[in-house]
């Protein structure tokens, strides 16, 4: 028995731990405990980690053990303190932001890999280029989608001319420098390849819409985790395999079910936003019509006459931080006898589940708050339909206009319940560009204002 | 404006045109509203209810005398001469069949609304007053139907045998048609429907009644949205359908009325074809009657022991409900005439709907208005109509088409996923047992997570992220052993890699547990 072997199979039970706690977040019931299991297996490993590295020093012990408390100090201190003030509606960006982490991390050691080893082989030269080469696009293309997700840079796709063909030339590029970089080891291909490979991070997720967001940030999540399962590759660490693998996995399930939410190929957001096709919409039915304008006591009192209500809550709710409005109304509504729920389309918002944790944030049960699939064929059962801040998801166009631009995407069947209200801040279009008939149809009518200001006052009215 | 609300004066009118609640929404609009003393004490709404909404409770005159008068039956000429003249009338007015009564109005400078010549547009649905009405008589006719008929609907199995569910036969598959088939169906009736126009016939299935079809009965869809007048050989058919129908039937509910008027759909004959005991509703009494036998007002039973009830009163005789639905009717009537909510009417004659329910403004006749088209018809000029089956074979066409693109996908899908993994099989086995080792782990690793994370509820997916974000914070154990190394360039590198790797692991960790903590199941 070694320390070796000891650390070994604290992290194969490390492994086993991560596992257990991914499958614990499979339900509500079970969700606490995975999350519990995952800081232990973190903890057991990080330990392990620590008499490794003390042992294995080439300094002076003390220092080593100073400079791992100073990287806890720093890394504990920030990520509690970012941890406890993030607001929920701030979750894309927070989490946008952790990606860019792991990202820098495995350039970083793929860097010191190539620094320390002395004579490596081919295998190992090819790990290496591979996890810097992953981890600089996952680090600059998170940052951009956490810039896009806060706001502080325009989420409109930046599409450059021959934007394919750049991309194209880059990989070509990152080919031959791999083939350069083996046989000679010399610094200058991998730093190349770094920086065309930060470009394209860069590049890539600047071209994708704010709409797509919930790919893109799946589809970081997925890199992350193929960044740490590549330095698990150069380190000969089966941990960082085994957990880069799983956190792989996951997001690439997350893209498929968010380009799936959305009718959409995974190639054909990677490679751009709507603007690849405006043609197209042109052939769109020209949508033309009377709107409805309501007020918040009309609609306070067709609430309480109504029997079930569902609201379909989408990215418009948090922006204007209304979930709290949203959740004080519900709960009057049901105190009256009202059946509640809510209908939650996979990519609304701009995070996988983000509506069900503002929802829960605000104290609305999760029981009530449904899948598309569960409640889309009770809306023609449905008296009132309240749509606030969602536009593209609950768009008729989708299942009815077969040259709408995003026709085929599965949506919100709103329109088929008796009365619909939507809550909007003007005319505009949702991301997709795409105008919604629903506003224009007979049984909807609008209710225009901040989101929040429109629930709080139907909400006093009822 | 004041607008004023008399007690009906027909004889066994238990409605009124205005409720307390539709008061307290009028009076959101800018008006008073007077009420005539006890106008809603046979609707159960006692004097002080109003009051309490905001009414003011005054005499017959002062209710006439108001600047728009609301009541649910058509004035008689006296009622009309205590108007006063500049007034608005809101009634129900019968204008196709009322002539001399726009005269009168006309005459009295009074500007008359008839809630019951609303177009048949759906922007106007919510303030005609004619589905409101047949609405109620609708199912107003299966309770009386059932009060008749010596049976239960539902069908039973009991220890002391079983019994079949009633038959009823519905005739016309309009507001009140619908209604009905809707009644009885709930109450466990065995409902078959008929209707001359076929597009009814998707509404009549979806409230679970069997629709009827007949060669030569059908006519083609009429423009109006209401039913035309048959042609001889229609007539013929269907009237040979209603008396095999009825023959059959234990009730037949007739709803046939074209323009106010009755159309014969039981013959004599066909009553007589009739079981004993067996019901016919006649909701078309008031227009003289859908059976032969029919007497307006009255339920009398045949030699044969069929009863007919040809009640006139059907919506009235619920009357609390009825007069909420036609006071909710004036009520969004108002709305559209008040679009500043300031108590003053705006009429626009340029609106379609303000226009067809105008019938006299200020001395000047303006029955019958232009020619609306209603918008059913609207909607379906636009394609070439096809009939359900043709619909259903396209559908099951892209659908057979669809299927058989996915299952070629698949297939190449499959063949190209064995290629791939024997090219890799290959490939590995040229590599180092070292790296085989290591690759193995990486294959099996990803094939855990898929089927785990595959599990995941989607509300959770976003503590799933953060979760995920924090695990893969595990990067943080390659750089931690490297900080021991001599070389200083490494030990930056490896401490600020550490340091922002351990972020994701506290800052992943603990808002995944912050936001868990809130889903909460309902108490």
């Amino acid at each position: 028995m070694t320390l070796e072997s000891i650390a070994q199979s604290a992290y194969l039970l490390a492994a086993v731990l991560f596992i257990l706690s991914l499958a614990g977040l499979s339900k509500q019931e079970t969700a606490r405990r995975g999350n519990i299991l995952g800081m232990l297996g973190m903890f057991i490993a990080i330990v392990a980690t620590i008499a490794l590295a003390l042992a294995d020093s080439q300094r002076p012990v003390w220092v080593t053990a100073l400079l791992i408390a100073l990287v806890f100090i720093v890394g504990a201190s920030f990520g509690i303190w970012k941890a406890r003030t993030v607001e929920m509606t701030q979750m894309p960006e927070l989490i946008a932001m952790l990606h860019s982490f792991v990202g820098i991390s495995a350039v970083l050691i793929g860097y010191n890999s190539w620094l320390t080893e002395k004579n490596p082989n081919g295998a190992h030269l090819a790990e290496i280029y591979i996890g810097v080469l992953i981890g600089a696009v996952t680090f600059t293309g998170s940052i951009i989608a956490y810039l896009k997700l806060a706001g502080k840079m325009k989420s409109k796709p930046l599409i450059i001319p021959g934007h394919n063909i750049i991309n194209l030339v880059v990989l070509i590029v990152m080919i031959a420098m791999i083939a350069w970089f083996i046989p000679t080891q010399s610094i200058w291909p991998l730093a190349i390849m770094t920086v065309l490979a930060l470009l394209l991070g860069l590049h890539m997720v600047a071209a994708i819409g704010g709409g797509d967001m919930p790919v893109v940030i799946s589809m970081l999540n997925s890199y992350s985790g193929w960044a740490a399962a590549a330095s698990g590759f150069m380190l000969d660490n089966n941990l960082l395999i085994i957990t880069g693998s799983l956190v792989g996995a996951s997001g690439a399930i997350l893209s498929y079910l968010m380009c799936k939410a959305m009718n959409r190929k995974f190639m054909s957001v990677i490679l751009g936003g709507f603007g690849e096709k405006p043609a197209k919409s042109s052939d769109a039915k020209e949508i033309t019509g009377e709107v409805h304008e309501t007020n918040a006591s009309d609609v306070a009192e067709m609430l309480k006459n109504a029997n079930s209500v569902i609201i379909a809550p989408g990215y418009g709710m948090a922006v204007a931080k209304a979930q709290q409005a949203v959740a004080g109304l519900v709960e009057k509504l049901r105190a009256q006898g009202v059946e509640v729920r809510f209908a939650v389309h996979p990519v609304a918002g701009r995070l996988p589940g983000h509506m069900n944790v503002l929802l829960a944030e605000a104290k609305v049960p999760y029981d009530i708050v449904m899948e598309m699939d569960e409640i889309n064929d009770d809306f023609a059962n449905t008296d009132v339909v309240l749509v606030i801040g969602a536009n593209d998801t609950v768009n008729p166009a989708a299942a009815e206009d077969p040259n709408s631009p995003i026709a085929g995407m599965p949506v919100l069947r709103v329109w088929e319940a008796k009365q619909v209200v939507v809550l909007k801040r003007s005319m505009g279009t949702g991301y997709a560009g795409v105008q919604n008939p629903l506003f224009f149809n007979d049984n909807t009518s609008m209710l225009f204002g901040d989101a929040k200001a429109s629930v709080e006052a139907i909400s006093n009215a009822v | 404006m004041i607008i004023g609300i008399p007690k009906e004066t027909t004889p066994d009118e238990r409605l009124v045109a205005a409720t307390p609640k539709t008061v307290g929404q009028l009076k959101k609009l800018g008006y008073d509203v007077s009420i005539e003393t006890s106008a809603g004490q046979e609707a159960s709404f006692s004097d002080s209810n109003y009051q309490e909404s905001g009414a003011t409770i005054c005499k017959a005159a002062d209710a006439w005398n108001a600047d728009i008068v609301a009541t649910v039956d058509t004035p008689t000429p006296d009622e009309i001469a205590r108007m006063k003249s500049g007034a608005m009338l809101v009634s129900r007015l019968a204008p196709h069949s009322n002539a001399k009564l726009l005269d009168i109005l006309a005459h009295r400078n009074i500007t008359a609304l008839a809630l019951d010549a609303v177009p048949r547009i759906s922007r106007a649905q919510s303030l005609d007053v004619l589905s409101t009405m047949s609405n109620v008589s609708g199912y107003r006719a299966v309770i009386e139907a059932a009060e008749s008929y010596g049976g239960m609907f539902a069908g039973q199995v009991t220890a002391a045998g079983k019994t079949a569910p009633a038959k009823v036969f519905v005739i016309g598959g309009g507001v009140a048609g619908l209604a009905a088939i809707g009644a009885a169906a709930s109450m466990g009736a065995e409902v078959r429907a008929f209707d001359v126009r076929p597009e009814a016939a998707e509404q009549i299935e979806s409230l679970g009644a069997t629709f009827v079809r007949a060669e030569g009965a059908q006519q083609e869809k009429s423009d109006t949205g209401y039913a035309k007048a048959l042609s001889d050989e229609q007539e013929k058919a269907t009237l040979a359908l209603y008396t095999k129908e009825a023959a059959n039937a234990d009730i037949v509910i007739t709803t046939a009325l074209v323009r106010g008027q009755g159309v014969l759909t039981i013959t004599k004959d066909a009553v007589a074809g009739m079981k004993p005991g067996s019901v016919i509703v006649d909701l078309a009494a008031s227009g003289g009657g859908d059976c032969e036998l029919t007497q307006p007002g009255k339920k009398i039973t045949t030699d044969n022991g069929v009863t007919i009830i040809g009640y006139t009163d059907l919506a009235s005789r619920m009357p609390q409900q009825t007069s909420q639905l036609y006071g909710t009717n004036v009520v969004n009537l108002m709305k559209l005439l008040t679009p500043k909510k300031d108590g003053t009417v705006v009429l626009d004659l340029d609106d379609e709907v303000q226009r067809g329910m105008t019938v006299t403004k200020e001395n000047e006749i303006l029955w019958p208005p232009p020619k609306v088209a209603v918008s059913a018809a609207a909607k379906t000029d636009d394609k070439p109509k096809l009939t359900t089956e043709e619909k259903k074979a396209q559908q099951e066409a892209a659908k057979a088409k669809e299927a058989a693109i996915a299952a070629q996908k698949s297939k190449r899908n499959t063949v190209l996923m064995a290629v791939a993994a024997i090219l890799l099989a290959i490939a590995l086995a040229f590599a180092d047992m070292k790296l085989l080792m290591t690759f193995s782990i990486f294959i099996l690793a990803i094939f855990v997570g898929y089927y785990v994370v595959s599990n995941v509820t989607h509300s959770l997916h976003t503590p799933l992220m953060s979760q995920t974000n924090a695990i893969s914070g595990i990067i943080l154990i390659g750089s931690l052993l490297q900080i021991g190394s001599t070389n200083t360039l490494v030990t930056v590198l490896a401490v600020i890699s550490a340091a922002i790797a351990s972020i994701n692991v506290f800052g992943g960790f603990l808002v995944t547990y912050r936001m868990l903590s809130m889903f909460r199941k309902d108490a």
